[in-house]
């Protein structure tokens, strides 16, 4: 026999969920901080696109009080998980803050589980025994979490951040958690429409790891190949959804394996061997290697996403275009949503409408949060 | 000895229709059809008749029928004709039975219990016809890690590629040397890669020098026999693969008559002609996983790191651990050969007994490599009775990078599968390295054949894919979420890592 050092999901019971959605990501690229009202207001617009069975947002800068230390948001589905995930993060941990997430009741969302939050760092005699920086000792204990304790899930894992979802529709949602009173400088919303019912709250979007988070429409018929790679990296695949598939390959690309943002955009919808044959020869031998290596994490069939994490915000669809995907600039505002309508709805006079095509990916990106002197950078990529 | 056996086939001819214009006497290699001067006809010797159908095919007014003989033993679910008649015929020849092609036994054929997906409103099918669908393939050692140098909005490749194979559909054509196909059948074949933008492995004889100039799409074998090894020979291919086994035969070397050695055979092998060309059983430099680390090592040298090495090993129960070691000791592809995989000659016994189906060896050396983490750094081709475009997805889909086609671009050429290739006899003028008869394979019309063959897999591959919703191969690479069992056990699907059909 030998020894497995890998799961690598393989039969019968890696069913996963299929689901159409609604995205809308605002972003200030000089790092102000604003309320929850336009952003609801233009995802809630696109009520078409979602069903009531899950939505979510994930905002950035909400707490600035406490933005050095980690900021776990925890579902718990009963009382015994909660205590079972907080045996792990009492003894891996220095918690500093415990708090249950303000929920409010409500008939419009039955059953709903517990949110706590914690405000936390690394144990330092921990950490220093394991030679990994305090990021993979994070992804670590999440993914221990998430995987081994039943109905635990640390659902964002970020700094200064937090992502809040459910089953409900975005405005359902926002109410429960009383978003009204948070304030943050980016924000990325999402409404789902997932063809099994029901659906669950940990599959709503978006879907967080560390300060990555991914709200995305479509469905890729690639899951079984995209995951497969994943879980041979180290991953293992929890939720059952597209989603994450994109969130840990975004983990593994940027941070682990240090790609260049835009050429992330280029594996996950990457250029037509057609269009790679015509290029010279240095940018040629360079998609040609990014095809060849990271093949398996191709995204592929209909898909649009919104990729944040700290000071950027992009947008990227299939390279095909099987998915709607519409940017928007007013003043120091970046719109990145399914549909116009929905930014024209907060913004009827922009400066500019972007729409691009299948695999273009749009970044907006501030050099450093709350500085107005560095003028923001918005950028179409052509490769 | 007078023989015992019963004809297999019976040759009918309808006397009304014959013309007398002996054609099927001049066709048939066997020595079936003779004329009978006193009486005007053709008369025909129906137990040596093997069904090859070439007569049938070639008699211009269709007079000729063979069907199998009526006459048999008694019915009996255990002594099947089959094992009867090999006892009569090995009680007469006092020897191990031979046979050519694939193993024929109805062991289960799991392509037929695996069906595909298709996408169906939420996410679109693609039609090949109006959006381009890749199934260009690259075949070799791919680091786990890209690096990049970024400079000023510049960013730099700074990880080199190991050289690799770049086919531009996942079909290879499999070995077959020369000496157990002639130099027409290479001919064909290497044509067709070219034109096909695909590779021909040219099999354990070594390379005729009229066909070096399609080296750039042509793989060189290396076995135990080192038929025709130098390094001219080597530096030809754009690969070179290392052949450990075959499944038609696992464990067994090969062995070529002398009657089959010609002139231009010897001088291509680099033995004298007329000799027996034997190739042993094992390499004789290779006793274990360190040794063949150094045959790989030895070939990169030779070729100063500039082509890919493969290393092909017949499917046998443990090809997961054997395919990580071949992974890990230096190889860049791996090919596995699964129990229907084809051969000129082989032991009867060993052809229908030894091995496994290649779709479970597929499944299990994917799997394996993935749990090692080592699945992306290796590329693997998978062999044996690969019979169509479907086949060929299913085999992707379960793992597989691309697959060889041996018997199937063979059929294309006018192959019937009467299974004897052993006798050097081949009517289609294939397995045989006879002057006259290999003239019967024109290879400027087998080489059409078999690029048509593959043009038609390719179309079918892309509508496949589109219909599943992908627009490239390497989308499908390992996909089995693609893919569902029927009629399978739980055992089965487990192993082939496939749900069962409506889960």
């Amino acid at each position: 026999m030998y020894a497995k050092s890998r799961q690598i999901s393989h039969h019968h019971n890696d069913d996963k969920i299929f689901s159409s959605c609604a995205l809308f990501g605002m972003i200030n690229l000089t790092g102000v901080r604003f309320t929850s009202r336009e952003p609801l207001r233009a995802i809630s617009s696109m009520r078409e696109r979602g069903n009531g069975l899950g939505g979510g947002f994930a905002i950035y800068g909400i707490y600035p009080d406490l933005k050095d230390l980690y900021a776990f948001h925890a579902m718990y589905m009963n009382l015994k998980s909660k205590e079972r995930a907080e045996k792990i993060l009492m003894r891996d941990f220095r918690i500093l803050l415990s708090e249950e997430i303000p929920t409010k009741g409500s008939n419009k969302l039955p059953n709903p589980p517990i949110f706590w939050r914690y405000f936390l760092e690394p144990e330092p005699s921990k950490i220093k025994d394991e030679y990994v920086d305090s990021d993979e000792y994070v992804v670590k204990r999440v993914r221990k979490i998430n995987i081994g304790v039943k109905g635990a899930y640390i659902i964002s894992s970020g700094k200064n951040m937090g992502v809040f979802k459910g089953i409900g529709f975005p405005e359902d949602i926002a109410d429960f958690f009383y978003l009204d009173e948070y304030e943050g400088y980016m924000w990325v919303c999402h409404a789902r429409f997932p063809t099994n019912t029901p659906g669950w709250w940990g599959g709503a979007h978006p879907f967080n790891i560390l300060d990555w988070s991914v709200a995305h429409n479509g469905e890729l018929s690639s899951y079984g190949v995209n995951r497969r790679y994943l879980e041979m990296q180290g991953y293992k695949c929890t939720m059952w959804t597209d989603t994450e598939v994109l969130a840990y390959a975004f983990d593994l690309l940027a941070r682990r394996h240090r790609i260049p943002i835009k050429l992330i955009a280029k594996i996950l919808a990457p250029p037509y061997w057609e269009e790679i044959d015509s290029m010279e020869i240095k940018e040629r031998l360079m998609f040609t290697a990014l095809r060849k290596v990271y093949g398996s994490l191709m995204m592929n069939g209909p898909f649009s996403i919104i990729v944040a994490h700290h000071g950027e915000m992009i947008g990227l669809t299939d390279r095909k275009k099987l998915r709607p995907l519409t940017a928007g600039i007013k003043g120091d505002f970046l719109y990145i949503s399914s549909e116009e309508a929905a930014i024209r709805l907060i913004s009827p006079k922009l400066d500019k409408i972007i729409r691009p095509s299948g695999g273009e990916m749009i970044i907006g990106r501030i050099k450093s949060p709350q500085s107005l002197e560095v003028p923001p950078l918005i950028r179409r990529e052509h490769i | 000895m007078r023989t015992y056996l019963l004809p297999e086939y019976i040759v009918e001819r309808d006397d009304l229709k014959c013309t007398r214009c002996k054609i099927c006497i001049e066709q048939c290699t066997y020595g079936v059809h003779y004329y009978n001067a006193a009486k005007n006809i053709i008369e025909s010797r129906s137990e040596r008749c093997v069904n090859c159908l070439r007569c049938v095919l070639f008699c211009p007014v269709n007079a000729i029928t063979v069907r199998r003989n009526l006459n048999a033993y008694r019915e009996n679910y255990h002594w099947t004709y089959e094992f009867i008649a090999s006892i009569k015929r090995q009680a007469e020849l006092g020897s191990a039975l031979l046979s050519g092609m694939g193993c024929d036994r109805p062991y289960l054929t799991f392509w037929d219990k695996l069906l595909l997906n298709a996408c169906q409103v939420t996410n679109p099918p693609i039609d090949p016809i109006r959006e381009p669908i890749e199934i260009r393939t690259y075949l070799g050692r791919k680091p786990k890690i890209l690096e990049f140098k970024t400079g000023d909005g510049d960013i730099e490749l700074e990880t080199k590629i190991a050289p690799d194979l770049c086919a531009e559909t996942p079909i290879l054509f499999a070995a077959m040397s020369y000496g157990a196909v002639n130099l027409n059948v290479h001919e064909a074949l290497a044509r067709a890669a070219v034109e096909c933008g695909t590779y021909f492995n040219c099999g354990e004889g070594g390379l005729h020098p009229n066909l070096y100039k399609y080296s750039e799409h042509i793989i060189v074998q290396v076995a135990s026999g080192r038929f025709g090894v130098d390094l001219k020979y080597l530096n030809a291919g754009a690969a070179i693969e290392i052949k450990i086994g075959q499944g038609a035969k696992p464990g067994i070397g090969g062995h070529l008559p002398g009657e089959k050695v010609s002139k231009d055979i010897a001088a291509v092998r680099m033995i004298p002609a007329g000799t027996d060309a034997l190739s042993p059983a094992p390499h004789h430099d290779i006793y274990s996983i360190e040794d063949l680390r150094q045959l790989i090592y030895a070939l990169k040298e030779a070729t100063e790191y500039t082509k890919p090495v493969a290393v092909k090993i017949a499917a046998v129960h443990n090809s997961a651990a054997i395919a990580s070691g071949i992974a890990r000791a230096g190889a860049d592809i791996i090919v596995l050969d699964g129990v229907r995989g084809a051969t000129g000659a082989a032991p009867k016994i060993i052809r229908d007994n030894v091995g496994i189906p290649i779709e479970l060896a597929i499944a299990s050396v994917d799997q394996r490599l993935r749990e090692e983490g080592i699945r992306n750094e290796v590329s693997l081709i998978a062999s044996g009775g690969i019979r169509n475009s479907a086949d060929v997805v299913k085999a992707i889909a379960l793992g597989a990078d691309a697959v060889y086609i041996g018997t199937a671009a063979l059929i294309a050429m006018g192959c019937t599968l009467c299974q004897r290739c052993y006798t050097g006899k081949c009517s289609w003028g294939i397995a045989t390295t006879d002057p006259e008869i290999s003239k019967r394979l024109n290879p400027e019309d087998a080489y059409k054949r078999v690029v048509n063959l593959v043009r038609a897999w390719n179309i079918e591959i892309k509508e496949m894919l589109g219909a599943m919703g992908m627009d490239s191969i390497e989308s499908l690479r390992g996909n089995r979420e693609q893919l569902r069992g029927v009629g399978l056990t739980d055992r089965e699907l487990k192993i082939l890592g496939v749900k069962m059909a409506g889960e």
